[in-house]
């Protein structure tokens, strides 16, 4: 049967560094590719915890942020990664644009490209939005963000995280917490944990945990209290108030009931339980301050690995390369 | 022209059983008996090496006229058709303004004379513009030249207005064609769920939203004696529920698109809007579902769901993009291609899903066969002729098809519409046809 094109053909050779020519997902990617980002991403993060000086590796190219959706904290750490970078960055939503009068998305990011983008970072409320883009344009496109179909840069910062604080990935059990169903975050570490080797639960209520997943090798579970004491990590998704209007939950109240990460929860779980979150955080739904803030908590080590996450990806994708 | 000679062809008549090399005889919009050999054809087309077999009839399409001109016309659509080999077709009334009163059937009728391409037969709103609460003017709407009901593009949603639908239309023994979909189960769906659109995380569409609806419709059909059908079926349970109200007698039948028997929900993972049609493509176990229910006739009928849409609009996010593919000049190489070649149904059992069962549907008497005296709709295949689909070829005004690239065999060789040669690839009959 005919088909477009596989874009997982292109990582045949699972140990081999990242080449491609745009960031769409983790799916796409191997196990050597994602490993060569974060090494990439490491050092970033090192020589930002040493110096303040900037990289020249984009010097010159410009970087559009392309968001169709709000967002502040993806786009700010885009900016300043393109920043520490060198390269010449410029933000761009729609509101207020000519996308309010009609004109195509691709329209737009071809008009972009016109005015000199060399990548363009998109988020688009709908799923497959930025390969379509990637199609359209000869710049790369790196994806931040797709409805509730990927967020690569966050699954990889997430690794990222995980990596620095526990040593390894390959092994872990990591338990992901809340709307699974909705949230490209969950879909970006599902892909990224599993190719790396972590055991990943996956534990919400029914109705955002749908059935279907363990077909990609994951576990599924309903009630936190029974998995968490297997977790090495925690990463416990944002709640959308949505989700409830659409009558998926009862009542928030309930909801932090079975799911709220509370210092009673914390006694229950392993001493070196690493807890992420990918934010931003409704305290005292997703957790309580304490936890939010306590010692199992690598909320802000994950903005900071966030920015070196980014550098790497646009380095990687903008940066002089042998043809 | 008056009299024409197709000499040479396999002629397959399933109304009659026929299959058999030789001539067929049309004379002034009328089939002559088989073996009435006249001496003085006014056009002698040379058949040999393709089928003959009554024109096809396509009881499921969109036209977009009035409203949508820049989808599609009667015209472009009606001439699409006829590229496709499909001589008559029955066109759904979700135009703008619908087709719901006698005065808008009529312009179907009118536009598609003055187009003189294929046979445009307008299917009737069952509610006053397709709002699902009152009942249409069936009645008026059958003497503008109504051949069935439907609210397609939406399904009637109330379970007593479709009771009262079928009940009062067994009064000019037309069929009540249903879109089977339980709304508030799709609501922001984009494509099947399952398994595919979790993981794309694309709003999910699931079976049982046609299902339910099915099951519902085949009761309301049973308890009012009603002649219902099924559109576009494509779930594996609908499918059952149809076999099993026909053993118990009800007066359902079914229909099966192309696409719904070719792909599935994983072709999704492209992204590209032109796999995104309602109901949805579904699973492997669906689509072999449908083919056994093709292969034992429990979907007596196959139709395209033409659903034209201009680029502009289909070029959009996927969750933007209309549903709907463009089907009229893929019925026949798709059918072959996935029905035909892997030996799930014979010519002879094809033909008769787009002739005279189809016509038994739309109660059109003298089509979809060669019977003496029946209207002279011809339709002559090649079914060897290897090409690949170029939808930049495409007839209709529209390009919305998955299936641009795909090689594959077999395509319509001309179309003759009441005794007149309207549609040829042979370039020796270019002359004769007047467009």
């Amino acid at each position: 049967m005919e088909r477009s094109p596989n874009p997982r053909a292109r990582s045949t050779q699972p140990d081999a560094p990242w080449q491609g020519r745009h960031l769409l997902g983790l799916e796409d990617l191997s196990a050597g590719a994602i490993a060569s980002i974060l090494d990439r991403a490491q050092v970033h993060a090192q020589h930002a915890a040493q110096s303040r000086e900037k990289s020249q590796a984009l010097k010159g190219r410009v970087v559009f942020n392309l968001f169709f959706e709000s967002s502040t904290r993806t786009r700010t750490s885009f900016s300043l990664a393109a920043k520490r970078l060198s390269a010449d960055t410029q933000d761009f939503s729609p509101t207020g644009s000519s996308l309010s009068k009609g004109e195509s998305f691709i329209d737009t990011a071809r008009n972009l490209e016109a005015m000199g983008a060399d990548i363009l970072v998109v988020r688009h409320p709908t799923p497959g939005t930025p390969k379509l883009l990637a199609e359209n344009v000869a710049c790369a496109v790196v994806n931040a963000g797709d409805g509730a179909h990927e967020h690569p840069t966050q699954g990889l910062l997430d690794l990222l995280t995980i990596r620095r604080a526990k040593g390894r990935i390959e092994g872990l059990t990591v338990g992901l917490l809340g709307d699974i169903a909705h949230s490209r975050v969950a879909r970006s570490n599902i892909w990224g944990l599993s190719k790396l080797g972590a055991k990943v639960i996956l534990c919400g209520p029914p109705t955002l945990v749908p059935r279907g997943w363990e077909r990609l090798g994951c576990e599924v579970a309903h009630h936190f209290d029974d998995i968490l004491p297997r977790c090495d990590v925690v990463n416990v998704l944002r709640i959308q108030f949505e989700r409830q209007h659409a009558g998926l939950f009862p009542s928030v109240g309930e909801y932090s009931h079975f799911y709220m990460m509370t210092q009673e929860r914390i006694k229950r779980a392993r001493p070196d339980l690493l807890l992420l979150a990918p934010g931003p955080i409704n305290r005292g739904v997703e957790l309580t301050p304490e936890v939010a803030d306590g010692r199992h908590s690598a909320i802000l080590d994950q903005v900071a690995n966030g920015l070196a996450v980014r550098m790497a990806v646009l380095e990687m994708l903008g940066g002089e390369r042998a043809e | 022209m008056a009299t024409i000679q197709i000499t040479g062809g396999r002629v397959i008549d399933p109304s009659q059983d026929l299959d058999f090399e030789g001539d067929l005889w049309l004379s002034r919009g009328r089939v002559l008996p088989h073996g009435s050999a006249s001496e003085d054809a006014d056009l002698v087309v040379d058949a040999r090496g393709m089928i003959v077999c009554p024109g096809l009839i396509d009881v499921h399409v969109h036209l977009r006229e009035p409203g949508n001109e820049e989808d599609e016309t009667i015209a472009t659509g009606a001439r699409a058709a006829l590229a496709g080999g499909v001589t008559s077709v029955a066109c759904m009334p979700n135009t703008r303004p619908a087709i719901d009163t006698q005065a808008a059937a009529e312009f179907v009728v009118l536009q598609a004379r003055r187009a003189r391409q294929a046979n445009v037969f307008p299917v009737g709103a069952v509610s006053k513009e397709r709002k699902g609460e009152e009942l249409a003017e069936l009645g008026q709407l059958v003497a503008g030249g109504a051949v069935a009901f439907t609210d397609d593009g939406a399904p009637v949603v109330s379970a007593a207005l479709m009771r009262t639908a079928l009940e009062y239309a067994r009064m000019f023994d037309r069929v009540v064609m249903q879109h089977c979909q339980v709304p508030e189960l799709t609501l922001g769906g984009v494509m099947n769920e399952g398994f595919e659109s979790m993981r794309l995380g694309l709003g999910g569409m699931p079976a049982a939203a046609e299902d339910i609806m099915v099951a519902r419709d085949i009761r309301l059909a049973e308890i009012t004696g009603g002649r219902l059908h099924i559109q576009h079926i494509s779930t594996a349970r609908s499918v059952e529920l149809v076999r099993e109200g026909q053993r118990r007698g009800v007066r359902v039948t079914a229909e099966a698109c192309p696409h719904h028997f070719s792909l599935t929900d994983e072709s999704l993972r492209s992204f590209d809007s032109n796999f995104k049609m309602n109901p949805p493509l579904r699973t492997w176990s669906d689509v072999e579902a449908v083919i056994e229910g093709l292969k034992d006739d429990t979907i007596e009928i196959l139709a395209t769901d033409h659903a034209p849409h201009a680029r502009e609009k289909k070029m959009r996010e996927i969750d933007l993009a209309p549903f709907g593919i463009v089907g009229l000049e893929t019925l026949l190489p798709i059918t072959i291609k996935c029905l035909i070649e892997p030996g799930h149904l014979t010519w002879p059992r094809v033909i008769r899903k787009l002739t005279c069962n189809a016509a038994t549907l739309l109660n059109l008497t003298n089509k979809g066969t060669l019977r003496a005296g029946a209207d002279a709709d011809v339709t002559i295949i090649d079914p060897n002729a290897r090409w690949t689909i170029d939808p930049a070829q495409f007839h209709s005004k529209s390009r919305n098809t998955p299936f641009g690239g795909w090689e594959v065999r077999g395509r319509a060789h001309a179309a003759i519409v009441s005794g007149e040669l309207r549609f040829s690839r042979d370039p020796r009959h270019q002359l004769l046809i007047s467009t």
